[in-house]
């Protein structure tokens, strides 16, 4: 390429602030700090929706929200915490941390991470778009076929969810390779496999699982989508098809889905607990090889969430032995966790705080789940609220709780200054008590027979009172957020800057300022040990002293691009025209993606 | 940029096989899907059965055109042939070598694709859509989408073979083409598979 001889020299100096700046950023640092704020704004738009449920169903016959509108907010509840929350705020800490953690100056492919990020906050918008036109997808986040179908739900707002869907999946799948491939390929000297950090280790192995469960719902969505546009009839009975396809497909993604979402959970708190303890990891190996082992399982109990649609008993005993094998590697993992901390010489610090809330709500989420493992017992909780119950003490006990303590633990590493203790133990307080208080009933309401999904109940049947105690606990719940909130804001305008190693860490990341310049790393570390800058405090003797800032002169770093962005746009556009005019804006979408994809391709990547 | 990697392996190229293995679910839900519904078509036309319309009283024949799909095969399978040789010639710097059969693979490509517009329409004229029936839409789902793969490798194949007719492909970049050839190779082998479960199982 003739314009590779180009000189690049201006091109780092400019345009380092400003909205332009971020639009065409390619540093990883930068685009995982885009993730986490976009994934916290709809962390808490599905917070406020779910306050909206809670206070529909306080009180008995209650007439708040109508039917629909309540479908559309538990669909959109469910949607939008399971693919714009969890997800994308493990996509920041993905983003931020695992070039820092393996000792890279970025990701292997920095363009495509900011493809994908476009992509998904596209997609994310989209879906959320659907409330303007008052049809926002109302048929539940599993979208169970033939629900979903043409007869029964005409209007557009399962179109916004099977669009919005797709191009979320893109978003997630370029990702995945793009961190596969910095996870085997970047890693800087020394750091071999096994000295990776275990955050770095559970983020390859929920790569692997979106590589391979997101095409699985790719190829449902379209199924469902030429069943509602183009007359096929893949889940309509009538002509032959089966429903029962769509959940197979659904849970063969959707099963892998829930460790997607609770693996870098895993990660971010065997991260945190040794720190906080003072001594590594118990079980290194141990955890590296259970976490492999559930998400190898993880693809063979999908039928699990199926025991109600009748199986027969040997797919029932199959799915529920490999359903309960789970349990075997994540209680190796709780028993390391307890194996790190025992003995160890505890700093209740926030996200020490958080972490610990984490191991205690998460076996209680997963007891629960190897209660669903029994087909006779999962009969009678299936579609109630002990359901309900259940995964929310994985998901937000579990995932919510973890992703939090990370969000304290790196943000003196993201922004530079440290968020404030009190406030922080505050906030932790008060989301363990509204947590307990809006889910642990769930439980008891659910083994008393009440139903999930319905928009409300008569009263005199004994589900008022706890009901009334969840809102409450709800409330609480969305209050401590607004605490956390509250926080960030006094740290960001109050707050002194952070040392680059506040608190003794055992990573890479630690070693460098707070937060990190554009390069990351002035001289690449070399590795010698799992705890890397903990065996160099040894041997030094004491803490490190702080890193200077250097120049960074001499150092080739990616230019800039705003190709990412316009094929993004591209995939918006080219998806999108299945709602808004098939096949017109799909052409011009196209033109796009193939414009953006040919400058991107032909530029100098620097 | 060339930066030194933990493998060894250039990153482009470990991305793509990264991308591969993530396409073999999504042809593989695709043609479970199809064995799934094989055989279960309400009415026909049929794949290996002769079918008698109840409307017309006409008879269609069994609607798979076997020998002809295994000559279009057969091409496609000769353009993975080609775009070894492609390959070769271009990381040995030889440019003939490379344009030819860049050209070759790109014309066995076509010829591929033309053989399935001229499948997808012979089997409208006999009746076979999308909405007849099963076989209608798990066949037209399944090879459309291998017929998309093959499109987006010509337009590849075609991006790489323009740059080097420009001249702009010398053996350092060979990579550029055998990323796109990789992707081709696939692109052939699920079509063995999908070939095989359609026109070969009956």
């Amino acid at each position: 390429m003739a314009t590779s001889v180009m000189d690049h020299s201006g091109v780092h100096d400019a345009a380092k602030t400003g909205l332009w700046s971020w639009i065409t950023t390619v540093d990883h640092k930068r685009i995982g700090i885009l993730y986490g704020v976009s994934a916290f704004v709809f962390f808490l738009i599905g917070g406020l929706e779910a306050l909206l449920i809670r206070w529909q169903l306080g009180s008995a016959n209650n007439t708040f929200l109508s039917p629909d509108r309540y479908n559309q907010l538990f669909t959109m509840h469910g949607t939008t915490m399971i693919f714009l929350a969890v997800m994308p705020l493990s996509a920041m800490f993905f983003n931020f941390l695992i070039p820092l953690q393996i000792g890279a100056r970025d990701v292997a492919f920095p363009r495509l991470n900011a493809f994908s990020y476009w992509v998904f906050i596209f997609g994310g918008l989209l879906l959320n778009s659907s409330f303007l036109f008052n049809l926002a997808p109302n048929a539940g986040w599993f979208g169970y076929a033939n629900l979903t179908t043409k007869p029964y739900s005409p209007e557009l707002n399962v179109d916004f969810w099977i669009i919005g869907l797709q191009i979320l999946g893109i978003a997630s799948l370029a990702a995945g390779v793009n961190f596969f491939t910095t996870i085997i390929n970047l890693r800087g000297p020394g750091m071999k496999l096994m000295r990776m950090p275990m955050f770095v280790w559970m983020s390859f192995i929920t790569q692997v699982l979106i590589l391979l469960a997101f095409p699985v719902i790719t190829v449902a969505l379209i199924m469902l989508m030429f069943d509602r546009h183009f007359g096929t009839m893949f889940f309509t009975v009538a002509q032959g098809g089966d429903p029962t396809l769509w959940q197979h497909l659904f849970w063969i993604f959707g099963h892998p889905e829930v460790y997607i979402l609770i693996l870098p959970a895993f990660g971010i708190v065997s991260e945190i607990l040794p720190v906080f303890s003072r001594k590594p990891l118990f079980g290194y190996a141990a955890m590296v090889f259970s976490g492999a082992f559930i998400a190898f399982l993880g693809f063979g109990v999908w039928s699990h969430h199926m025991f109600a649609t009748g199986m027969g008993p040997i797919a029932d005993a199959v799915f529920s032995l490999s359903t309960m094998l789970i349990a075997v590697p994540t209680g190796v993992k709780i028993f390391n966790w307890i194996g790190t901390i025992w003995g160890g010489s505890l700093q209740f610090k926030t996200p020490m705080y958080f972490a610990l809330g984490f191991i205690a709500m998460f076996i209680m989420g997963g007891l629960s789940g190897v209660m669903h493992a029994s087909p006779p017992a999962d009969l009678q909780q299936t579609d109630t609220y002990f359901v309900v119950a259940h995964f929310h003490y994985v998901l937000f006990g579990g995932s919510i709780f973890a992703l939090t303590a990370g969000a304290y633990y790196w943000f003196p590493k993201m922004f530079g200054k440290m968020l404030d203790e009190g406030l922080g133990k505050v906030h932790f307080w008060l989301m363990l008590i509204g947590f307990n208080l809006t889910f642990m009933p769930m439980h008891f309401l659910g083994l008393n027979g009440m139903p999930r999904r319905v928009y409300t109940y008569p009263a005199g049947t004994g589900f008022e009172f706890w009901n009334r105690v969840e809102t409450a606990g709800s409330l609480l719940l969305g209050f401590s957020f607004l605490v956390f909130v509250y926080n960030i804001f006094r740290t960001m305008r109050k707050a002194p800057p952070a040392p680059a190693d506040p608190w003794n860490g055992a990573t890479l990341e630690w070693a460098i300022p707070s937060p990190p310049q554009e390069f990351n790393f002035a001289d690449v570390p070399v590795v010698h040990g799992r705890d890397p800058l903990w065996d160099l405090k040894r041997e030094r003797g004491g803490m490190l002293p702080e890193p200077p800032r250097v120049s960074g002169k001499g150092i080739h770093m990616p230019n800039p691009s705003y190709w990412p962005i316009v094929a993004a746009l591209g995939v918006l556009v080219t998806l999108s025209g299945f709602i808004i005019g098939f096949p017109y804006v799909n052409l011009v979408g196209a033109v796009i993606l193939l414009i953006g994809i040919f400058r991107w391709a032909f530029e100098p990547a620097g | 940029m060339h930066l030194e990697t933990t493998t060894g392996l250039d990153s482009r190229k470990m991305a793509i096989w990264t991308f591969i293995g993530s396409e073999c679910l999504f042809f593989a839900s695709l043609i479970s899907t199809y064995m799934v519904y094989k055989g279960k078509s309400l009415t026909g036309p049929y794949p290996h059965e002769p079918w008698t319309n109840p409307s017309t009283h006409e008879v269609v024949k069994p609607i798979l055109n076997i020998p002809l799909t295994s000559v279009s095969t057969f091409v496609l399978l000769m353009s993975s042939f080609a775009v070894v040789l492609a390959l070769a010639g271009a990381q040995r710097g030889k440019r003939g070598m490379l344009i030819g059969w860049l050209s070759a693979t790109m014309v066995g490509g076509m010829i591929f694709l033309g053989g399935q517009v001229y499948e997808f329409s012979h089997f409208v004229k006999e009746g076979l859509t999308l909405h007849q029936n099963l076989f209608g839409a798990t066949f037209f789902t399944l090879t459309g989408f291998h017929g998309g793969h093959v499109t987006v490798g010509l337009i590849w194949l075609g991006s790489v073979l323009y740059t080097a007719i420009k001249g702009d492909l010398p053996p350092e970049k060979a990579l550029n083409l055998e990323m796109a050839a990789l992707y081709w190779h696939f692109v052939d082998v699920i079509w063995i598979i999908i070939f095989t479960v359609i026109y070969l199982i009956k």
